[in-house]
């Protein structure tokens, strides 16, 4: 079988060859067309991250206070959003919600993706804060409350510091994880990479060329965020720890 | 909004529901299976110490964890009948995606498991005289496997969680299969919901049978 990468050269309405692989005017080309799937899949995997690490800190957090209903709230959402599939959760956000909260009609279906797989993250990132804050010693909590700190303020300048600093290895992998799962979006017609591979793939009938340039870019993608955690990791690494310069 | 369950009888969950869930438990079961002796193989590889069977397994393993699990089910689906020259029809197509894809997941759970038995007992399975075959077979792969069963199990969870994916494809599944009487009697909206608690039913149980089987066995140990 031989490759033909000037499948991504062609004009998507007429399959015209263009001569600059991008389309001009109104008219766009394969690649235009993946470029912005690409942008479409980053961007739901950006918002969904910040949704995920406010709403999953928040969560985990609350699963550690001594308030027993706070740990029970925390509980239950996490164990909702881990134990249904990402995929019906979208169902749900995008069927389901809309016609039981009719504000929700209003919204496009790009931000109750957004949601879905933000939530849908957050219970694993729960779980990691989670852990994070009980691997500090006890000790740290107490000499925080017996110097005279209230609780918040316990969490913001002495837990917290310290565990979110030990989790960053974990909340790469969730942040690359979040990249991959969005592919899960084509289900509710959302035009990113995924779905344009599949629709692509068909129109064009280059089903490989087309899947293997999405599937590299969601490895540049991931790569990406690995490499961008690591300076992170790097820039707030604690003297004196392991690991540390 | 008023929401309206009546038309869920046994005979609609029967005919349309019952197909997809026998389908994703048995995707499940036969990923599992071939996934963890898949997976056992390709960790072993992995700590074999030689590079020609490191590096290949290295490289399966990270290119399946850095493909989203959709796109690997659509490649499957278009390579398989490439290379053996016929369609295969979206279920095995899926069932084979799956055991591949999640070879890659249980390598890596068994991997910590094999690293986390002591090096001693595998010295001490040459000294008695037993060959690498035994050694792994009778002295190290037991223990890593019990170490690693609730993490295995855990992961099983998630497999299952997973096979609702094969909706690129357009398999049957548990998914589809409320999908499909959603649309014919135009309740959509109390189908997904039934979904989404059917599911978590599932996955909430086997996730405290899970917790339960791990307090088990740390006291034991």
């Amino acid at each position: 079988m031989a490759w033909d990468w000037q499948v991504f050269c062609k004009e998507t309405t007429s399959g015209e060859q263009v001569a600059s692989c991008f389309g001009r005017g109104g008219d766009i080309t394969y690649l235009d067309w993946m470029l912005s799937a690409w942008g479409w899949t980053l961007s739901v995997a950006s918002l969904a991250l910040i949704v995920a690490l406010v709403t999953g800190s928040l969560v985990g957090i609350l699963r550690t206070t001594p308030d027993k209903r706070l740990v029970f709230f925390g509980n239950t959402w996490t164990e909702l959003f881990r134990n249904i599939p990402l995929l019906v959760q979208i169902f749900l956000w995008y069927h389901v919600l809309p016609a039981l909260i009719p504000v929700l009609k209003g919204f496009p279906s790009f931000v109750l993706v957004v949601f879905a797989l933000g939530f849908f993250t957050s219970a694993r990132i729960s779980e990691q804060v989670r852990a994070g804050i009980q691997s500090l010693p006890r000790g740290q909590r107490y000499a925080g409350l017996a110097m005279g700190l209230t609780l918040p303020q316990t969490y913001r300048y002495v837990l917290l510091p310290m565990a979110f600093r030990i989790i960053i290895p974990p909340l790469t992998s969730e942040s690359m994880n979040i990249v991959k799962n969005s592919s899960v979006a084509f289900a509710v017609s959302i035009s990113e990479l995924t779905l344009f591979a599949m629709q692509a793939g068909e129109e064009t009938s280059r089903n490989v060329e087309v899947y293997l340039a999405a599937t590299a870019a969601y490895f540049v993608s991931a790569f990406a965020i690995n490499r961008v955690a690591l300076f992170i990791e790097n820039l707030v690494r604690v003297p004196g720890m392991i690991g540390a310069k | 909004m008023n929401l309206d369950f009546s038309f869920l009888s046994w005979g609609v969950v029967q005919s349309f529901v019952l197909k997809g869930l026998v389908f994703s438990i048995q995707l499940t079961l036969i990923a599992m299976v071939g996934g963890i002796v898949l997976g056992t193989l390709l960790a072993l590889m992995r700590l074999s110490g030689k590079p020609w069977l490191v590096v290949p397994a290295a490289a399966y393993v990270n290119t399946m964890r850095s493909i989203p699990l959709v796109m690997v089910i659509l490649w499957f689906f278009l390579l398989i009948p490439l290379l053996i020259g016929r369609p295969l029809g979206a279920e095995l197509s899926a069932m084979v995606t799956f055991t591949l894809f999640e070879a890659a997941y249980y390598s890596e759970i068994m991997r910590a498991g094999i690293q986390s038995v002591p090096k001693g007992q595998v010295y001490a399975g040459y000294a008695v005289g037993m060959t690498y075959r035994q050694t792994m077979q009778l002295v190290v792969l037991p223990q890593a496997f019990r170490n690693m069963l609730p993490v295995l199990l855990t992961q099983t969870i998630i497999l299952f969680q997973d096979t609702s994916l094969v909706y690129a494809i357009g398999a049957y599944d548990l998914l589809k299969g409320f999908e499909i009487a959603g649309k014919n009697f135009n309740r959509p909206v109390e189908t997904y919901l039934v979904a989404a608690v059917i599911y978590f039913v599932i996955c909430f149980s086997l996730s405290m049978l899970v917790k339960r089987l791990q307090n088990r066995i740390a006291i034991i140990r």
